[in-house]
């Protein structure tokens, strides 16, 4: 019997999660569905959804924090903390339009889950970095509870940060506590055309080492049609922004001429880069690499030359999101050009579902590293009912 | 000591004391192994002095092969382990056990690679954290999170109890700075966690390793991410008739879409001490003072600067200086940067407490101190890191009154308790620890604390690795790993489904 189960409250959850964990039923844990073309696919008899587990439970704008229900979209949780002047500094992607789905759908649960984030990563930090609290159902069937709701908190270990990423394995989440800041006043981007990747990667790593205090720095190589565009993204009151953006042309002043876009472009631009707009609306492979940002330009020489490989840059050269020409997934170059450009991580982002059950869609691990997070999913999920296969296939 | 119990010790473990001497010997050569009880005594302690313990044995390794091996040795012969940094904790998370292995890793103090164009500095554990800032400073660069210890207390460290500091508020704790590290579990396990690039592959076992106060594995390397300078930093030095007023100020900047460099708070007595031991000018006759540091583009720090003083006068500030020069600001710094060896002057001990918040309820926990303070007849003045809620009660007591270290860890846990009845917690950056391990029960349920085990159980399950830490009761692995509810003993759910 193939069911959506719906749950409505915190102990509804619970009790799915407890019956199926006694049944040894395993469930795929959704919040919406809007990732299920990431990850490795979940075929199981039993859904668990969330969407109907909506809502904010506490917002305190003074405070800078708000807790919300799992299954609250992502859109409506981004508009009310706009409404009060503030923003998730995150700012998590939207991969509905890379992904061939519709925009925007998306839960915080599935942000947290995915740990999704944008461009100003480099600088605010990622999703992890803005959880504060988390009540989750182990894949044992049992609340608990972690963190709460201040910043400065050291009381027990870091539960609600260790289950960002976790893709829905280790927990179903109920109420998530989040960091929110002030929105910036305003904002601008400074523009560079024409530079080499090389050039670009190091004006990037200069400004980010400056103290123009960057919030965005990418880079989008030369295609038909266009010149190559290095983008530095300033956010903040207009006197600073003002004085920074002035800092920063000096700085970059050798390397040709610096324009600048205004607010309502800066919004476009950033929005394009974060949604990966480029790759969007093609049927290629596409994969989001992480690695050191000076490691970024070698590694997609290398791709470029090896499989003729399609890429732009964002975090000033650390990520690097690639699209693979003729419908292949490379993934035995890919994962060597990480190892050869001393490491980080290559996620397969855009593929089939026989494809992503067929390769590693995640950065294989280490014996014993992969030792030690598989020990952790057995203690949060014994009966291993939680999105079996979601990231691993082992799992 | 005081009511804080402790494992029982290994009797097994106790009288094998030479033969693990010898053991240890063999993989850490020279000076490495002490055994002598003078050698040993300087590590019967760490900050939280009321408590000492001598421990079986001191190791200094000083490779990583060296902590792999001993780690494997004492896993396979059930002896237990307590890591040590600087040992600068507050909470006594270096404490030592009478039957295990301290492991000091301050010989790992060398500063491995700086890399400016990636903005990272991979460093040994025992690196000092403003030794890190040293490293880096004539390039402009700096290690952002400045917890007060920092002239002394080790980044390994700095992980175990996710550090923060007056400058967290803007620039983030420990945890939101460290790329990567290495580490090894108690099995021996050498395990590396993220690098110079961001985001975890897998499981933010960062995270989990990030203030898990030496529970979870031994760190034997950092790398963490440096920033340069804010071009110029400014402070404003704001008294307030109340505390109220002086709260209210802080939300209200907040409010403004302002996210200063740093704000602290000192409350009268803190004041008097501090003014009375360093001079820097501070008002006598405020119930609250303010410093607000604003740092970053010399532009938008005088904008704002002109801004939080709007505030400041709103909320009826009494008085209100803009420090004009570098030396001016760190004047402002010098009262509230003294202010624990100031009470430490009029006092012959205190505590130093630490909980967190929510800033509006400051006034409220005040008020509730000063009642304690009478309850207890003991004097408490009051550090506050205001930008993020985190108190830091300093209890003033004399030890060598009979009854007096015992009213003080009551008037304090009695301070927790109210943070956490505010909807605050127990510890905001000093750790649980020993100091605050049987107050866990105010903040979490047996569940919680079990499930938070079980993460333990990950990484440790003979509960080897510094136990007596953190958590009043420990559980076996086994037991916390059985399942309670089987096949065919629950009916399916009744929800939606569709």
């Amino acid at each position: 019997m193939d069911a959506i189960l719906k749950p409505r409250t915190a102990e509804e959850i619970r009790d799915v999660v407890k019956w199926a964990a006694a049944e040894e039923r395993p469930l795929e844990v959704i919040g919406s569905g809007s990732k299920r073309l990431l990850g490795r696919p979940v075929q199981v008899a039993h859904v668990l959804e969330l969407s109907d587990y909506s809502g904010v439970e506490f917002y305190e704008p003074a405070e800078l924090v708000l807790t919300v229900k799992a299954g609250t979209p992502i859109k409506e949780i981004e508009k009310l903390v706009d409404d009060n002047g503030q923003e998730l500094s995150f700012e998590p992607m939207d991969y509905g339009p890379l992904l061939g789905q519709p925009k925007a759908e998306g839960t915080i649960g599935g942000v947290i889950a995915a740990n999704v984030s944008g461009p100003r990563r480099i600088k605010a930090g990622a999703a992890r970095d803005h959880i504060l609290g988390l009540e989750a159902v182990s894949g044992r069937g049992e609340i608990f509870k972690s963190g709460g709701r201040v910043v400065k908190n050291v009381t027990g270990y870091d539960l609600p940060r260790g289950l960002c990423g976790s893709w829905g394995t280790l927990a179903v989440s109920t109420l998530i506590t989040l960091k929110v800041n002030p929105k910036p006043e305003t904002s601008a981007t400074l523009l560079l055309e024409g530079l080499s990747d090389e050039d670009a990667i190091s004006a990037l790593s200069k400004a980010m080492g400056s103290s123009a205090e960057v919030s965005g720095a990418a880079h989008l190589p030369a295609q038909e049609g266009g010149a190559a565009k290095t983008l530095f993204r300033l956010e903040g009151f207009e006197t600073s922004i003002a004085y920074r953006a002035q800092t920063l042309t000096s700085l970059l002043a050798d390397l040709g001429n610096v324009t600048r876009l205004n607010e309502s472009e800066t919004h476009a631009t950033w929005d394009a880069i974060r949604n990966v707009d480029l790759f969007c609306g093609l049927p290629d492979p596409i994969w989001r690499i992480s690695v050191a940002p000076t490691a970024g330009v070698r590694l997609a020489n290398e791709l470029r030359n090896q499989i003729g490989a399609k890429v732009f840059y964002d975090w000033s050269g650390g990520l690097v999101w690639l699209m693979c020409p003729n419908g292949k997934v490379h993934d035995q170059d890919i994962r060597a050009a990480v190892h050869k450009v001393g490491g980080g991580h290559a996620t397969l982002v855009r593929a089939d579902a026989a494809i992503r059950s067929s390769v590693d869609v995640f950065q294989p691990q280490p014996t014993p590293l992969a030792a030690l997070s598989g020990r952790l999913k057995e203690q949060f999920d014994p009966n291993g009912i939680l999105n079996p296969g979601r990231m691993t296939a082992g799992q | 000591m005081s009511a804080i119990v402790m494992p029982e010790p290994d009797a097994g473990v106790l009288s094998r004391r030479m033969e693990i001497v010898k053991a240890l010997q063999a993989i850490v050569p020279g000076d490495g192994v002490i055994h002598d009880e003078t050698a040993m005594r300087p590590y019967e302690t760490d900050a939280l002095t009321a408590y000492r313990q001598m421990p079986l044995i001191v190791v200094l390794p000083e490779t990583v092969e060296q902590v792999a091996a001993v780690l494997r040795y004492c896993f396979e012969n059930d002896v237990k382990v307590v890591p040590r940094g600087a040992g600068t904790s507050l909470s006594g998370g270096a404490l030592p056990l009478a039957d295990g292995v301290l492991l000091s890793m301050m010989k790992f103090n060398r500063v491995l690679d700086i890399d400016f164009e990636n903005r990272a500095v991979v460093v040994q554990p025992g690196v000092t954290n403003l030794g890190i800032t040293r490293a880096v400073e004539h390039e402009g660069f700096y290690y952002a999170p400045d917890p007060s210890s920092q002239i002394a207390c080790s980044i390994g460290g700095n992980i175990a109890e996710n550090s923060g500091g007056v400058h967290c508020l803007k620039y983030g704790l420990t945890t939101n700075n460290v790329l990567g590290l290495e580490m090894v579990l108690m099995t021996g396990e050498v395990i590396r966690l993220g690098g110079k690039h961001l985001d975890s592959e897998g499981y933010d076992l960062l995270a989990l390793m990030t203030g898990s106060e030496g529970l979870l594995g031994v760190v034997t390397e950092v790398t963490v991410r440096i920033l340069q300078k804010p071009e110029t930093a400014r402070a404003l030095l704001i008294g307030f008739p109340t505390s109220e007023e002086g709260g209210t100020c802080v939300a209200d900047i907040v409010g403004a879409g302002i996210i200063p460099g740093g704000m602290e708070m000192m409350d009268k007595p803190a004041i008097h001490a501090a003014e009375d031991f360093v001079n820097a000018g501070y008002p006598r006759d405020v119930e609250a003072l303010l410093i607000v540091e604003l740092d970053g583009p010399e532009a938008e720090v005088e904008y704002l600067l002109e801004r939080v003083a709007e505030i400041a006068r709103k909320n009826n500030a009494s008085h209100l200086r803009i420090s004009e020069s570098e030396e001016e600001r760190m004047v402002f710094w010098a009262g509230r940067k003294a202010a624990f060896p100031a009470v430490g002057r009029i006092s012959p001990d205190y505590l130093c407490m630490d909980g967190t918040i929510p800033r509006r309820e400051l006034p409220k926990v005040l008020a509730g101190m000063r009642e304690l303070s009478e309850k207890y007849g003991l004097r408490v003045a009051n550090v506050f890191h205001a930008g993020d809620g985190n108190l830091h009660p300093l209890i003033l007591y004399d030890a060598n009154k009979p009854g007096e270290l015992e009213a003080c860890e009551a008037f304090g846990a009695d301070i927790l308790k109210l943070c956490v009845e505010v909807g605050g917690v127990l510890t905001g950056e000093h750790g649980v620890g020993i100091e605050k391990r049987d107050l866990m029960p105010e903040m979490f349920s047996e569940d919680d604390m079990k499930q938070q085990q079980r993460v333990k159980c990950a990484f440790d399950d003979k509960h080897l690795l510094n136990p007596g830490k953190v958590f009043p009761v420990l559980h076996r692995c086994a037991e916390l790993g059985k399942m309670h509810v089987h096949k065919g003993q629950l009916p399916f759910p009744d929800i939606p489904r569709f």
